[in-house]
């Protein structure tokens, strides 16, 4: 045996090698905290900013019932906040059938086949695709032919950003209902239908109404799809055939402008969008938990 | 269109039935799968109907440029000539500096909430990375243009330009006036949020590495560092590259955050200084104003290439994503 | 009954009667050989629950000691405490002492990680790291010694060699550790285990994943090995405990019930309750 198998130990804090070893742990981890740091800082910086700029708005009431103004006017964000409502509405009320029906496909009944492998990849592209595109995708295949935008449209192309969404939690939540109690429900001679509708949807529906409610909190703050569907309206409309206001595109409008009461009120639509959405994803998030 | 196939459940009911209940199935059961199977080959062919229709729509420019389109400069309205080097560039720029900055910050974040926090501190920072996730982009860019890029023109960007702007070379990317918009603004916008993708995805893969391996690294007297970087990453790079995946996808494909910031300027420049375009701010600036069939061809036809570009890197991340899931399986 | 046992130890696959053999002659009791870990009331809590009770025991220096007992009676947990494993997790607790060398390994401010190399630990399922066999073993020596390329080589060789398995493996040092069979995996394991050079090895159930064969190999490793460790084996197999120890805890509930030479627990047990363990009836 040479003489390095008849070294004392190494192991000893006199040694060098492992006094650097751990400086350089120290200054790593540092680094590490440092790093949610940063990611902490941003959130605050941002929350803050909104709150103080558009907490000043939000406390206004005019911004609750009044149209959105022309430059140099006063007015609100009624027609805005009405419309987005409208549009969301309609858009998860388009896409969470489609999407809970498609999961339940995936989770119930694609064992056998490609079709379940095959939708499940592509839904999970589509879940994380530009949004834009999906914009004008609605404005090719609809818009355009119809030779108008509307609100009708905009509801459209929000429901495509819900039905991923909803495809994707459906599909896991099912999966998760354990197999015992489908064959409980099979077993007292249950029609399969049945036992999915009735059993197996209420044993996953937490689940699956958290999904809606996340699919929610993203259309709620997506402009993209909007600007070449439903466009925007200065005025109150109840016509979903039409041109409807929307608070993203209201707020991209007036952010992009010269006007400062245009700023202030563009303020006022972001704090109330980011409210909203974080209002959901935590409602989301308590309502999950509660089935752990 | 779809294989005959028999779901299991059907299969398991014929044998028991009573003759009453065999009727009230016989068209329900059926009815009910087809329906669900029609609406997931509408899942399954949106991507593929999207895709049809952006092709169709770029028809005009298709034909006119054909490949030339790609490294093509122009951007000219009114003579109706257009390229699509400069939204190119732009958005791969821009997201370029988002995965820089992003993909460290996101592991150093997830290192700490997987092997450094308190316990009691791991859901309220989780929750908070997450929150980051959920604010709508346009926020992102209404912060970007009104409070970070004045602080930004103000204090950082002639610091860069003095130092980093000195380097021979290296320095052309930090040459030019300091605006506050440009290029380098929407890329840190877009890194801030792309972090709390990557993160998310990265804390969860760290989380399923078995305990008994990280034991076996700190029973040889490893620390945390060590064992992080040379056992944990080594094992689960596949998900972590499959993460890192997913956060570019989200940058390629970002509008708002990057349309307040980054200048709509049709205009290639060096200097990351500079404003520019992505193809996603190109076609929110100028989408609803475009007149006439070219122009309206050629926009399409950027959102084409972007969408080719996302939905090859999405896909690439999910079969990665997908790869480990099957060998945590067999694992386990 | 003393007759069932010595028909279970009779039994025993004849290789191994060497071992025995080997161990009559020194049959001396624990307590009046030198300790390598000298443990004294040694309280262990996972949150309120107490799982170790007031252990006293001392391990003896270069022997196998081994700790049997049924599932959830605190061998591995008492193994874990030695090197300090517990740390990695906020709500698990020691109280006592663990003497070795003089410094009591709860309580002391030296660092855990210089604990952790002087004394290894090998695991209930092969844990080679990902990457090369090379690497795998060289992980651990690179922790606390620059060597030259030539060194490096020469102690890779020397721990697979020590571990039995350089044979087999020498031709494909650069392959990945997770491409070798089970049984190897964990012999590399122990490689890595010894390539630092421990002065205490921990084996915490290293056969439960094994073939009988690979295991057979791995038993006659563990006596070797013990000419320069101190060897501490954790087993649910009361057979590999007769076979490969010197000395045997046996455990119940928290509790150390009874701890003396390994015939002796195995062919006289001074306690009922560790007669009924051996026998089989319970547990």
């Amino acid at each position: 045996m040479s003489a390095v198998m008849q070294n004392p130990s190494a192991i000893h804090p006199g040694n060098r090698l492992y006094r650097s070893r751990k400086r350089v742990n120290v200054i790593l981890l540092i680094v590490s905290g440092l790093a949610i740091a940063f990611g902490l800082f941003w959130l605050v910086w941002i929350l803050g900013t909104l709150l103080y700029e558009g907490g000043n708005a939000l406390a206004h009431a005019t911004l609750y019932y009044q149209m959105t103004p022309p430059p140099g006017a006063d007015g609100g964000l009624a027609n805005a906040i009405a419309g987005s409502l409208v549009m969301v509405a309609a858009g998860t009320l388009l896409g969470t059938p489609i999407g809970v029906l498609a999961g339940t496909y995936l989770a119930e009944y694609g064992r056998h086949g490609w079709l379940a492998g095959a939708t499940r990849f592509l839904n999970d592209v589509l879940l994380s695709a530009p949004s834009i595109v999906i914009g004008l995708f609605v404005y090719s295949v609809y818009v355009a032919r119809v030779k108008h935008f509307s609100a009708w449209a905009g509801a459209f192309a929000l429901a495509l950003l819900v039905i991923p969404v909803v495809v994707r939690t459906t599909d896991d939540m099912l999966k998760l209902v354990p197999h015992t109690l489908r064959e409980a429900a099979m077993a007292l001679g249950c029609p399969s239908w049945k036992m999915i509708v009735f059993v197996t949807y209420r044993a996953a529906r937490t689940g699956i109404l958290t999904g809606i409610l996340l699919a929610v909190a993203r259309i709620s703050g997506e402009t993209a799809p909007l600007l070449f569907t439903a466009l925007n309206n200065q005025f109150w409309s109840n016509n979903m055939n039409a041109p409807m206001a929307n608070l993203p595109v209201v707020i991209f409008q007036f952010a992009m402008s010269p006007y400062e009461d245009w700023h202030r009120l563009a303020w006022g639509g972001a704090a109330l969008i980011t409210l909203a959405v974080l209002v959901l994803n935590i409602l989301a998030r308590a309502l999950f938990r509660r089935t752990d | 269109m779809e294989l005959v196939e028999t779901s299991n459940h059907a299969e398991t009911l014929n044998n028991s039935q009573s003759p009453r209940r065999l009727r009230s199935a016989s068209w329900a059961d059926p009815a009910f799968e087809w329906l669900t199977r029609v609406f997931a080959f509408v899942v399954f062919s949106l991507l593929v109907a999207i895709l049809a229709s952006l092709v169709v729509g770029s028809q005009v420019t298709l034909q006119k440029y054909g490949f030339s389109f790609i490294w093509s400069s122009d951007w000219d309205p009114v003579k109706e000539r257009f390229g699509a080097l400069v939204p190119i560039y732009g958005t791969i720029v821009t997201s370029l500096i988002a995965m820089l900055i992003g993909v460290p910050v996101s592991f150093g974040i997830a290192l700490f909430l997987t092997e450094l926090s308190p316990a009691w501190l791991k859901r309220p920072l989780g929750t908070a990375i997450e929150l980051l996730a959920a604010i709508p982009s346009i926020i992102y860019g209404m912060w970007g243009l009104f409070v970070f890029a004045p602080l930004f023109q103000e204090h950082v960007q002639p610091a860069l330009v003095n130092t980093l702007g000195a380097v021979p070379f290296f320095g052309a990317l930090f040459a030019g006036p300091s605006i506050g918009i440009g290029m380098l603004t929407a890329g840190l916008i877009l890194s801030i949020m792309v972090i709390p993708f990557i993160a998310a995805v990265m804390r969860d893969v760290f989380e399923i590495v078995p305990p008994m391996l990280k034991e076996s690294a700190y029973g040889l007297g490893a620390t945390t560092w060590e064992v992080v970087w040379r056992v944990v990453l080594p094992y689960t790079k596949v998900g972590v590259i499959g993460g890192v995946m997913l956060g570019l996808g989200r940058a390629l494909g970002e509008t708002m955050a990057v349309t307040f910031v980054i200048g709509n300027a049709h205009h290639l420049a060096v200097s990351l200084n500079a404003p520019g375009n992505s193809i996603a701010s190109a076609l929110a600036n100028e989408f609803t104003e475009a007149v006439g069939d070219i122009y309206f061809s050629a926009l399409i036809e950027l959102g084409l290439i972007l969408f080719l570009i996302t939905t090859i890197v999405l896909a690439l991340a999910k079969l990665l994503l997908m790869r480990l899931a099957r060998r945590e399986g067999t694992r386990t | 009954m003393e007759t069932s046992t010595a028909a279970k130890l009779a039994a025993r696959p004849a290789i191994h009667t060497s071992m025995r053999e080997g161990r009559a002659a020194d049959a001396v009791a624990p307590s009046e050989l030198k300790a390598k870990l000298r443990i004294n009331r040694l309280n262990f809590y996972y949150g309120g629950f107490h799982a170790l009770k007031n252990i006293t025991m001392d391990i003896p220096e270069r022997k196998v000691t081994a700790f049997i007992g049924p599932s959830g009676c605190g061998k591995s947990t008492l193994l874990r405490t030695f090197n300090r494993m517990y740390a990695l997790y906020p709500d698990q607790r020691a109280e006592g002492e663990i003497l070795m060398d003089g410094e009591n390994l709860v309580t002391t401010k030296q660092d855990v990680s210089l604990i952790r190399a002087k004394i290894g630990m090998v695991f209930q399922k092969p844990t080679p790291f990902p990457m090369s066999i090379y690497d795998n073993i060289a992980f651990g020596v690179r922790l606390f010694e620059s060597l030259s390329k030539r060194d490096m080589d020469e102690r890779v060789e020397w721990a697979l060699g020590r571990a039995a398995i350089w044979n087999e493996v020498k031709d494909k040092l650069s392959q990945s550790g997770q491409s070798l069979s089970g049984g190897q995996q964990q012999r590399l394991c122990i490689a890595r285990g010894i390539a630092i050079k421990p002065e205490v090895l921990l084996l915490d159930e290293p056969c439960s994943a094994l073939d009988p064969i690979s295991t057979a190999k791995v038993e006659e490793l563990i006596h070797e090995l013990k000419t320069d460790y101190t060897v501490v084996i954790v087993t649910h197999n009361m057979q590999q405990a007769a076979r490969v120890s010197d000395y045997t805890a046996y455990m119940y509930l928290g509790e150390l019930i009874e701890y003396d030479v390994t015939d002796t627990i195995f062919i006289k047990p001074k306690k009922a309750a560790t007669e009924d363990y051996i026998t089989g009836r319970f547990g």
